[in-house]
């Protein structure tokens, strides 16, 4: 039986705040293949491309035939709960903090027996179960076995709430609330059981559709923000920094050119300055309170979501200086990655293809809702994950970009 | 006495003498400046064009160092804006009407137009009844029944407190149907430059012309005729209230920018001690 | 268990084996002679919880104490061997110089709990072909304050990946994990478990090195703080710093130092057997036993007393139905028949075992085998088996994700038996 979160007690502010410790991070090259996987949502193990053999732990050869070539495949996870334990002394400070802790035997169906993380749905071994890859606090891939069927308060086991960025009790700052995507994100945050949602907003005089009646909800609070503005971000920091527990950077500026379309480098800019530095001004005001809160209880800080583009892994040439834009905000997404690990903050990427608003007007269907892509960066947080690629459009490009990045380029430039 | 008296006398009694007493009068109070000028500060109102046009940039500052690792001794700051954000002027050649006029720009127009006489025209009532209040010739007329008769090559500054209102959504004062500023009518505009050759236009709101100066014909005549005719606006400025209706001498150079459409400036007006307010 | 002495018929017929062996020898090794090497001087540097001494301290004052016992010089020490795991950056070479040896015949066996097996392996052959006349061999490593968590993150590749992350922080829980599986099996208890912890107390209780000095009793070993369930603090070893050692010399070489040792009748190693198997319930000595055996000439009921490699009484079961001394699955049957003191029907682990004297790291993998030796020598410390004659060592160890890859065991007799 899964105890039900309870809504954390108002926090005591006398009281020292728990500093963040990770589990082990360390991974040879061969499991971070695991990690990689595990970032999309996948669990993948090796298997080998001539005999076949599935392995487990990750390696360099097969263990069966030897030979080099191991491929990760998607596995069903299915296995055999052969025996599991109640660990109640560690002398690993995460885990310290955190027993008892539930760790299983499973026998895959395919093969290899994996030690894991037990999910407190799953009954005594022996039993069937299912395995299942999330990343873990330190943002490495580690198994987790489940139940076959789903168990009333699911997420609410306290092994998988501490892989997860689950948004139920917690506070969250939508950066652009008055775009589509942005209202979008606002109510998603608030359904998915946050307390309170910052809406954020850059230029009071200016009106949208819908903004009203998003700041009338009991849990939505107002926030002057411009992200273009460093004492703009600097000043919301100071003012709420220290209660953000997750933070959804939707400011944006889009719009549809590439070089030659446009003569002067303004519009450019302008995408710049809100796509790149918008997201390095607010990295560097909320990103250190949010690292020290990373273990700060039940609604710790968790989470940083950047709604970034698949135009930034290929450029998008009609989108061509959004598409650069993009691109840039992404490798500054993984140095934030970097940066937050220590703090235990999950840093996620969503890479929409187009979303149904007017900048992508002329573009041909199919186009992602903006109540869409709000589902998915919600699923996104609930399962932990890194790389969120949401609707067919990012789907396919993500797939064609895996195979060949070269080939993708081509594609998209006619 | 000898005979260098009558040219002692006459050096006495030269006009540059005017500046001599000026600066004791501004030494004693008899004179006061003036700031016409609002704070260049990333808050302040910027104006904003439909998404897909270039946009100007509003100011925005940045710490290079405050006496910290990256300068120990030192604070100073890099900033951006457009040329024409915060208080500022416009050259001729901002607008299309004046860029082929000669000395257009604002490093090439003759210096002598930055100084000059100001009369403050105050439709501050009229503005606060009604946001899209439109200054006519009829209305300029009055003023100088009033005032006296606006002087040739003078600034004619439409006061309407504007400058007072400092939430930005009431400065900018946006609907659905667009901005909503008071500004000259086009009879007004003609009537300044043809009939009382003023070298420009200054109001308090963000553009010379009304807010809803778009539907006018043609549209933003301000801007199209001042321009075309070699004249000059400024934007934004403040403190119009504490000027006489006339007498004020306004200050208004823009920097010296290679080619530049206008520039933010510090306005600034001399007026007399005791002789500033009015209505 | 039944003291039966070897039928003359089967000591004949194992001399026959080895004396072909010989025959065979030469005729591949052209004419040099195969000579016995044998097991002496079995020492022990006291253990203690925690030290501020590197591993190479203990190295070094075990190959002092050895020297001494034989009454050897250093210079006569022509071959080293030596199973540690804290010597890191330094290998066995790091340690000729420290400890400035020459040595002929090098050997690292960093194998934890079947290093000794190993090293006595490797050493005996050294010897028989004359490539060293006198081996020492060492287990031996030291205990810091953080030692134990540092070293886990560097003990495997796979302990790292697949292992590290879940949090045991060890073994304990791949342990947990057997002991539970076996216990549903074989419908062991915990009780069972107990009276061998008990009984490897009660022979801790002489034996002046170990760790623990008290006796244990059931309702402590049942209570005892949880570590993972449903294994508690007393199936656990403590770690600690130490070593053990003994040398490896020809008989004559023995004898003419008036050094008393024993035989090395057989030994075994395996690595990594059954890798089929989901879960390890054996080892490799079920694929070795009966070579072993049979080389050694003795059948199981011939061995007077079992050093077993016991990190957690359930390994101890498993190695006991392995070398063929129940049948699997009777473990828990054969624990309720017998008493494991030394006086008992079963005397197992005399001087306490790791579990009561402490685990020195790779010294653990020595202490059956030194144990075994001073039984056989009549070189006791803790009290000695009556009229031991043939004593069975198991290594068993390596755990580098969820089993222990190495087993090992070695047959060792009185010098006259």
């Amino acid at each position: 039986m899964i105890r039900p979160l309870s809504r954390p007690r108002r926090k005591n502010p006398l009281l020292r705040t728990r500093q963040p410790l990770l589990p082990p991070g360390g991974r040879s090259r061969a499991a971070l293949g695991l990690t990689a996987a595990a970032a999309l949502g996948r669990f993948e193990l090796q298997a080998c491309a001539e005999c076949n053999a599935v392995q487990y732990p990750p390696r360099e050869v097969c263990h069966r035939c030897l030979s080099g070539t191991l491929r990760w495949r998607p596995q069903s996870g299915l296995g055999e709960l052969l025996s599991e334990t109640l660990v109640q002394a560690s002398h690993d400070p995460y885990f310290r903090e955190r027993l008892p802790w539930r760790l299983g035997l499973v026998r895959l169906d395919v093969g290899p027996t994996l030690v894991v993380h037990l999910h407190g749905g799953c009954a005594p071994a022996p039993s069937r179960v299912r395995v299942g890859a999330r990343l873990d606090k330190s943002g490495q891939g580690v198994l987790l076995a489940f139940p076959l069927e789903e168990v009333p308060n699911m997420a609410d086991d306290p092994e998988l709430h501490e892989m997860t960025c689950d948004p139920r009790f917690r506070k969250a700052l939508v950066t652009d609330s008055r775009t589509p995507l942005g209202q979008a994100m606002v109510r998603a945050l608030i359904d998915a059981g946050a307390d309170l949602v910052w809406a954020a907003h850059a230029e009071p005089w200016k009106q949208a559709p819908g903004f009203a009646d998003l700041l009338a909800l009991p849990q939505v609070a107002p926030v002057p923000l411009d992200v273009t503005e460093s004492r703009s971000v600097k000043e919301a920091a100071a003012e709420i920094g220290g209660k953000v527990d997750i933070l959804i950077n939707t400011a944006e500026v889009h719009r549809a050119h590439g070089i030659a379309s446009r003569s002067g480098i303004e519009s450019a800019r302008a995408e710049m300055d809100v796509n790149y530095f918008g997201l390095l001004r607010l990295a560097q005001e909320f990103g250190p309170v949010m690292r020290a809160r990373g273990a700060d209880g039940v609604a710790s800080a968790t989470a940083w979501v950047n709604i970034l583009s698949i135009y930034a892994l290929a450029n998008f040439p009609p989108h061509g200086t959004f598409s650069a834009s993009k691109a840039a905000a992404l490798s500054l997404s993984q140095c934030l990655r970097a940066e937050m690990r220590p703090g235990g903050i999950r840093v996620i990427n969503a890479f929409p293809g187009p979303i149904d608003d007017e900048w992508n007007q002329t573009l041909p269907p199919p186009k992602l809702a903006p109540a869409a892509l709000a589902k998915a960066v919600i699923q996104a947080l609930k399962d932990g994950i890194e790389d969120v690629y949401p609707g067919d459009v990012a789907e396919e490009w993500l797939a064609r970009y895996r195979e060949s990045p070269k080939t993708l380029e081509r594609e998209l430039s006619p | 006495m000898s005979d260098d008296a009558p040219k002692a006398a006459q050096r006495m009694a030269a006009p540059a003498s005017s500046l001599a007493s000026l600066a004791a009068d501004l030494a004693s109070g008899a004179v006061r400046v003036i700031d016409l000028s609002q704070t260049l500060s990333p808050r302040f109102p910027q104006i904003v064009l439909p998404p897909e046009f270039g946009q100007c940039w509003p100011f925005r500052i940045e710490e290079i160092s405050r006496y910290d690792e990256r300068g120990a001794a030192w604070y100073w700051n890099n900033f951006s804006c457009g040329e024409h954000t915060g208080t500022h002027f416009d050259a001729p050649i901002h607008w299309v009407s004046g860029r082929d006029l000669p000395r257009n720009a604002t490093d090439t127009l003759p210096v002598e137009h930055l100084i000059g006489p100001a009369c403050v025209i105050d439709c501050s009532r009229e503005a606060a009844r009604d946001p899209d209040f439109l200054l006519t010739a009829e209305h300029i007329r009055r003023f100088e029944a009033e005032h006296g008769r606006i002087p040739p090559r003078a600034w004619v500054l439409m006061r309407t407190d504007w400058s007072k209102r400092t939430d930005p959504a009431a400065y900018q004062n946006y609907d659905a149907t667009g901005q909503h500023t008071p500004g000259p009518a086009l009879d007004a505009v003609r009537f300044l430059i043809e009939e009382r050759d003023v070298i420009g236009f200054g109001t308090e709101s963000i553009g010379t012309d009304a807010g809803q100066g778009y539907h006018l014909k043609p549209p933003y005549p301000c801007h199209y005729y001042m321009h075309g005719a070699g004249r000059y606006g400024l934007q934004c400025l403040a403190n119009l209230d504490l000027l006489p209706p006339q007498g004020a001498i306004i200050f208004c150079a823009p920097l010296k920018i290679e080619n530049g459409s206008g520039s933010p400036i510090r306005a600034l007006a001399l007026v007399p001690h005791g002789g500033s307010n009015h209505g | 268990m039944a003291k039966t002495r070897a039928r003359a018929g089967r000591r004949k017929a194992a001399e026959r084996a080895g004396g072909q062996a010989v025959r065979r020898k030469t005729r591949h090794g052209g004419a040099r002679r195969l000579r016995e090497a044998v097991v002496t001087a079995p020492i022990t540097v006291p253990y203690v919880r925690y030290s501020i001494r590197n591993a190479h301290f203990f190295v070094g004052r075990a190959l002092a104490a050895l020297l001494e016992q034989s009454r050897l010089d250093k210079s006569d020490i022509d071959g080293l061997s030596v199973g540690s795991f804290t010597l890191s950056p330094d290998t066995a070479i790091g340690l000729t110089q420290h400890l400035g040896v020459t040595v002929r015949w090098l050997d690292h066996v960093p194998l934890g709990g079947a290093c000794g097996i190993v090293a006595l392996r490797r050493a005996r052959r050294a010897v028989e072909a004359g490539d060293a006349e006198v081996v020492a061999c060492i287990g031996a490593d030291t205990n810091h304050v953080d030692s134990f968590r540092q070293s886990l993150a560097s003990f495997s590749v796979f302990a790292r990946d697949a292992v590290f992350p879940y949090g045991s922080g060890g073994p304990n829980a791949s342990f947990a994990f057997l002991t539970s599986h076996y216990m549903r099996s074989f419908g062991a208890t915990r009780e069972d478990f107990a009276k061998i912890c008990i009984a490897q107390r009660e022979n801790a209780l002489s034996y002046p090195h170990a760790l623990f000095k008290k006796r244990l009793t059931l309702e402590e070993y049942l209570s005892a703080r949880p570590i993972a369930d449903p294994i508690r603090l007393f199936d656990c070893v403590m770690p600690c710093a130490g070593a053990e050692g003994f040398l490896v010399m020809t008989r004559e070489r023995a004898r003419s130092l008036g050094l008393p040792f024993a035989r090395v009748r057989a030994t075994c190693e395996r690595h990594n057997a059954f890798p089929e198997d989901p879960i390890q319930m054996r080892g490799g000595w079920v694929l070795d036993r009966e070579r072993l055996y049979g080389e050694a000439g003795v059948e199981p009921r011939d061995i007077d007393f079992v050093e077993t490699y016991d990190d957690y009484p359930v390994m101890s079961l498993i190695q006991l139905e392995d070398l063929g001394f129940c049948v699997k699955g009777e473990g828990p049957e054969f624990v309720r028949r017998h008493t494991f003191t030394t006086d008992g029907s079963f005397p197992l682990n005399t001087s306490g075992g790791q579990l009561s004297v402490g685990q020195a790291g790779c010294a653990a993998g020595f202490l059956g085998l030194v144990e075994a030796i001073r039984q056989l020598t009549g070189q006791n410390l803790a009290r000695a088996v009556p009229e031991a004659r043939i004593g069975l060592a198991v290594g068993f160890g390596m755990i580098t994700y969820d089993r222990g890859l190495c087993s090992g065991a070695a047959v060792l007799g009185r010098a006259d038996a």
